[in-house]
């Protein structure tokens, strides 16, 4: 039941901003897909053009066998969408935003009861409050409930998660890998570049373009050249001292640490270099260790190379 | 061993809402030029205990002193000696940069001179000087938040307070943000910042947790991690607030 997504050279244009420039997937029936970007990268403009309420440009891209322009009434039919901003009605009670989504889509609460069980338990205490009076956490379980209540085969969500606490950040992936058993297509997007490790495929996307697609785990592969992370008693000062180390590139805070990219193949070489410039700079309890790059640190990578391509 | 200047004093601090309790008993200081992390889940009562430090909302009872001012007693010198932003509302989107420093310099108090002066060197530092004229809203998100940050230092308050500054930010600017944050601690401003993001809580030089009204956990990062016998400030989180 679940709904194979192709995107195919999709360009949007507002004015003289490009907001997507020339994309091109294809997001497999059943998994989580992860677009991850800051805010400005594209990611809403490209939901709103899946969800049919955006005409892209150039390009196209069906879900399924219908195209997002031609049948967008049946897009809309089998797509559920939370959009970033909570787009619900504020003066209506839980249940009643819940049944009126429900009617719209000729269906009803009861009918579709198991398939948002799992999330609506949580909120069904408060049913009879006005959604404008729910907690952060709250309103988001109320607005994926009702992405949900038609029982749709896809569903994208666009940055559930942004401003919500690690806690209920965690919980709302459990949430979605529930829903994906359900076999449910999941598009999802996120600044937090730690939720990638939880997608099955993941875009990094930034500017407009794709900086890179694939599993998480060959992304972090990818990787070129090999990362360590350096400590020192003054890591403010740390940081510039690092910029001028020879054969060096992508100096980024990382935490307690400030991790560094060497360019050449010999890793004893480089820490021992390393240690005896940061030693005659004058610091102390200077620690050097190779570790193995997270999505963040390829990210960072790749807008690095992407801005000195321009 | 040498006495830090105290630049928030936080004792006894209770605030209701009716019957229900947003801030229990909380009690902390945080000292001059210090980083001082203020993390919580979402409802913990952190937005509650900001307004209170800026003097916006008074604390139900306890004393709470904010760049050398009662916030009951004197809540509009507590504003005139701290600095605010937050991701939600920073600057004025239909006025242009030159007009946003303006604005907030006359809020502030400081003469034409100073507000010329101060918009220049802010504008240079951030190598923005070709925005000036610029309307807000045309300007990406990172930038506009480096310039919200600068706006809100640009009276010299003792205390920035940064309310999730960062959210929705890209990596490498969210870096630059906190590299701006360092400066000006290093210049003796303390800086008092909400964030989700948990590496950005090992920026900070100590830390508090907030959970269901109270603080939880106060200490340094690192004797964080090794009380909770945990690897990172994200399971210290999750330890404490689930």
């Amino acid at each position: 039941m679940s709904v194979h997504i192709n995107i195919n050279k999709i360009c949007k244009s507002y004015d003289d901003v490009e907001a997507l420039k020339d994309i091109t997937l294809s997001i497999n029936a059943g998994e989580i897909f992860g677009f991850i970007g800051p805010d400005g990268a594209g990611k809403t403009s490209l939901f709103r053009i899946l969800t049919s309420l955006l005409i892209p440009t150039s390009g196209t891209a069906t879900v399924g066998d219908y195209d997002v322009v031609k049948d967008y009434k049946k897009i809309r039919q089998s797509t559920g969408y939370m959009p970033g901003r909570f787009s619900l009605y504020l003066d209506l009670t839980v249940e009643e935003n819940l049944n009126f989504y429900a009617s719209i889509f000729n269906t009803s609460l009861k009918e579709n009861y198991d398939l948002i069980k799992d999330i609506y338990i949580q909120i069904e205490p408060f049913k009879k409050r006005r959604a404008g009076d729910l907690s952060g956490g709250m309103k988001q379980k109320l607005a994926l409930s009702c992405a949900l209540i038609h029982s749709p085969k896809l569903i994208i969500l666009d940055e559930p998660t942004t401003g919500v606490d690690a806690v209920s950040r965690m919980e709302f992936w459990e949430l979605l890998k529930k829903m994906q058993k359900r076999g449910i297509t999941i598009i999802v997007s996120t600044p937090y570049m730690d939720e990638a490790a939880l997608c099955d495929h993941v875009a990094l996307i930034q500017g407009g373009k794709l900086l890179a697609v694939d599993k998480p785990e060959n992304i972090v592969k990818s990787f070129k050249g090999s990362l360590f992370a350096v400590s020192a008693n003054n890591m403010h000062k740390l940081i510039y001292d690092l910029d001028n180390l020879m054969n060096t590139s992508n100096v980024f805070r990382f935490g307690e640490t400030i991790h560094i990219t060497s360019n050449i193949d010999d890793d004893l070489l480089y820490t021992e270099n390393a240690h005896k410039h940061l030693s005659e700079s004058g610091y102390h309890n200077i620690t050097i260790n190779r570790v193995e790059p997270v999505i963040e640190d390829c990210f960072l990578a790749l807008m690095d190379q992407d801005m000195v391509k321009g | 061993m040498n006495q830090k200047e105290k630049i928030i004093e936080v004792t006894n601090l209770v605030k209701m809402f009716g019957s229900f309790t947003a801030n229990y008993n909380l009690a902390f200081d945080v000292y001059k030029g210090e980083i001082f992390g203020f993390l919580g889940a979402n409802g913990a009562g952190k937005t509650t205990a900001i307004r209170i430090l800026c003097g916006l909302s008074p604390p139900t009872s306890g004393k709470v002193i904010v760049a050398g001012y009662d916030v009951s007693l004197y809540p509009n010198k507590v504003k005139a000696n701290i600095g605010y932003m937050s991701q939600k509302f920073s600057l004025y989107n239909d006025m242009t940069v030159k007009e946003n420093f303006r604005f907030y310099g006359g809020i502030y108090g400081l003469s034409g001179k100073e507000i010329k002066e101060k918009t220049q060197f802010f504008l240079k530092k951030l190598k923005m000087e070709h925005t000036r004229d610029i309307v807000l809203s045309e300007i990406p998100l990172g930038w506009k938040q480096k310039l919200a940050f600068s706006v809100a230092i640009m009276h010299d308050p003792k205390v920035v307070f940064l309310d999730e500054p960062t959210g929705g930010v890209d990596p490498i600017t969210r870096r630059q943000f906190w590299e701006m944050i360092y400066e000006s601690a290093d210049k003796g401003i303390t800086v008092f910042v909400t964030t989700h993001y948990m590496d950005e809580a090992e920026y900070c030089e100590r830390i508090s947790i907030m959970s269901e009204g109270k603080i939880e956990a106060l200490d340094t990062p690192a004797k964080l991690k090794s009380n909770y016998g945990v690897n990172t400030m994200n399971d210290v989180f999750i330890k404490i607030a689930r």
